[in-house]
């Protein structure tokens, strides 16, 4: 059992999360079809250290991103989803 | 290698069990193959089997990184049915179960398929308005299908709590007397046995590290044990399917999850049926040395750790209990966990790859055991002839993004929906 420390609530059991997808699962709105299908079917299926979407689903509701390793399970750092997209965004402007 | 008969049993208990011989050797990698498997699971060694026993082709390599069936042949809960709703879906494991139905003869092996039934639970009107249909679309494909009464059902299995007041109320069921489980170490060693007989090399502790390519064509493998060479490389290696194809820069349509199962202590036979519910997602079977098997959901998040929540175990366990209030004073003996290649749409993929040489089957998710000998005769049709056979056609790795999916679920595309 995973214990994932929500940034809103504090720690939680896991139970109280749903796995969303990886984070370069992400389709942008107006993706090429191409790319579309490469976003939602291509997987690097990571070994290792990831990084994931989670919402909090029986708590805050927030979606999470969450960097976790697929082995140990070892949950290294949860932050708001808007947070972890903010930078580049902001970058990029 | 001594053939399995009546008498060869007979004498060989007259004589104290000594006598009995390896049943495939233990050889050293050659430098080159026709075709190379990898991954001894059920589906790879029967995958080696048909290709040499229907295609001739006898130069083959099974290449295990562990011992043959540690993986989820040896970890699943055996169930082996066809009644699924999806056209597709019904040939390819119509195809496999016919295949069952001979294998104990067809490999001199006893794999011990029993053909105990396989009963799904309606728990609702809701429930059993949609057994009726999927029993119709079976009959109407020619695969067997009962749709049971309340009563029938009781009868079938006494222990159920069929009270009115029951955490899942009982209201009917439907039944594939032709399904029912078989014994899964059997399955990898029968078709092992038998590949080998016909001179497939099965290599275990033989972890394939990446990919020999000349000109983008796959032209052999890399392994712990060297390097080794092959016209055709299929990769047939469940929860690792991504890690593999990567190897050879290819991202799949599937997420490793886990799905946990337990057993509990042995007693004398209690059901001899297997059962199921699909609204709750249980199942419940006994085997052959007593222990009940159980199961349920998958954990639903990306994992390679074999190792399972302790909440499902809870639920699973809760579930279980509600429907056959018997098992409330059993004792847990073993619980455990295997990595499932949960694919988009929850079916499977064979098919060739971008890659010139390289072939993929996996896409499994938690319900290839009872398709390992279709699987395994579909894959070797693939393997010598390039074609993909009609029935494995739909299961092709464009389908993604064709639009072309086949979600017996209709659930999306996301793994963890199933
Ligand atoms: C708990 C559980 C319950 C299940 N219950 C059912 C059920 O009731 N009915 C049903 O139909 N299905 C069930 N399944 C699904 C079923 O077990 C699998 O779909 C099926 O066994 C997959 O067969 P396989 O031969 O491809 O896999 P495996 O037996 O996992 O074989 C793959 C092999 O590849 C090897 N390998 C991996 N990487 C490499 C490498 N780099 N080099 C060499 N070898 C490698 C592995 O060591 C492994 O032995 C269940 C699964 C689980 C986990
Ligand atoms: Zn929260």
């Amino acid at each position: 059992m995973m214990l994932i420390a929500c940034p809103h609530c504090g720690p939680r059991a896991h139970v109280e999360f749903d796995y969303g997808r990886t984070l370069d699962a992400i389709l942008p709105l107006d993706a090429a079809p191409e790319q579309a299908a490469a976003v939602l079917y291509a997987r690097d299926n990571p070994r290792g250290v990831s990084q994931e979407l989670w919402q909090h689903t029986h708590g805050c509701r927030a979606w999470l991103v969450l960097t976790r390793h697929t082995v140990s399970h070892e949950i290294s750092a949860v932050v708001p989803w808007v947070a972890a997209t903010a930078a580049p965004r902001e970058s990029g402007a | 290698m001594t053939r399995f008969s009546a008498l060869s049993l007979l004498r060989a208990g007259l004589t104290g069990q000594k006598g009995w011989s390896r049943h495939w050797r233990d050889p050293e990698p050659r430098a080159q193959y026709d075709v190379i498997v990898i991954g001894g699971g059920g589906h790879g060694l029967a995958t080696a089997y048909y290709l040499a026993k229907v295609h001739g082709v006898r130069s083959v390599a099974v290449l295990e990184r562990g011992w043959i069936g540690g993986g989820n042949t040896g970890r699943n809960t055996t169930i082996v049915r066809s009644n699924y709703r999806q056209p597709q879906l019904q040939r390819l494991l119509e195809y496999s179960l016919t295949t069952w139905e001979t294998l104990s003869d067809e490999l001199n092996y006893n794999v011990m398929f029993s053909q105990r039934g396989a009963l799904f639970l309606g728990h609702s009107d809701a429930d059993m308005t949609h057994l009726a249909e999927r029993g119709d679309s079976l009959r109407c494909a020619g695969i067997d299908a009962e749709l049971l009464t309340r009563d029938q059902v009781a009868r079938l299995v006494p222990l159920l709590d069929m009270s009115p007041n029951a955490r899942f109320p009982v209201y009917g069921g439907l039944i594939q007397k032709r399904g029912g489980t078989a014994r899964h170490d059997a399955v990898a060693w029968g078709f092992a046995r038998a590949a080998d007989a016909l001179g497939v090399d099965i290599i275990q502790n033989c972890e394939v590290t990446g990919f020999a390519m000349t000109g983008g064509k796959v032209t052999g493998v890399k392994t712990n044990r060297g390097e080794v060479g092959a016209d055709r490389v299929g990769i047939c290696v469940a929860g690792s399917s991504g890690l593999v194809a990567g190897l050879a820069g290819l991202k799949l349509p599937i997420e490793s999850h886990l799905l946990q199962a337990f057993v509990s202590e042995p007693v004398k036979p209690m059901l001899d049926t297997v059962v199921m519910s699909q609204s709750i997602h249980a199942y419940i079977s006994q085997s052959d040395k007593g222990e009940m098997v159980v199961g349920g959901d998958p954990d639903h998040y990306p994992t390679y750790s074999q190792r399972g929540s302790p909440h499902r175990i809870e639920e699973v366990a809760a579930q279980a209990i509600s429907l056959i209030p018997a098992l409330s004073r059993l004792r847990m003996l073993r619980g455990w966990a295997g990595t499932t290649d949960m694919s988009f749409d929850g079916s499977p993929i064979i098919d060739t790859t971008p890659v010139d040489g390289l072939y993929l089957n996996g896409g499994w998710c938690y319900g290839g055991f009872k398709a390992t000998p279709g699987s395994g005769r579909l894959y070797a049709h693939l393997l010598a002839t390039g074609e993909s056979h009609e029935i494995a056609a739909p299961f092709s790795l464009d389908r993604f993004a064709r639009g072309a999916t086949i979600d017996e679920a209709g659930a999306g595309p996301l793994p963890q929906a199933r």
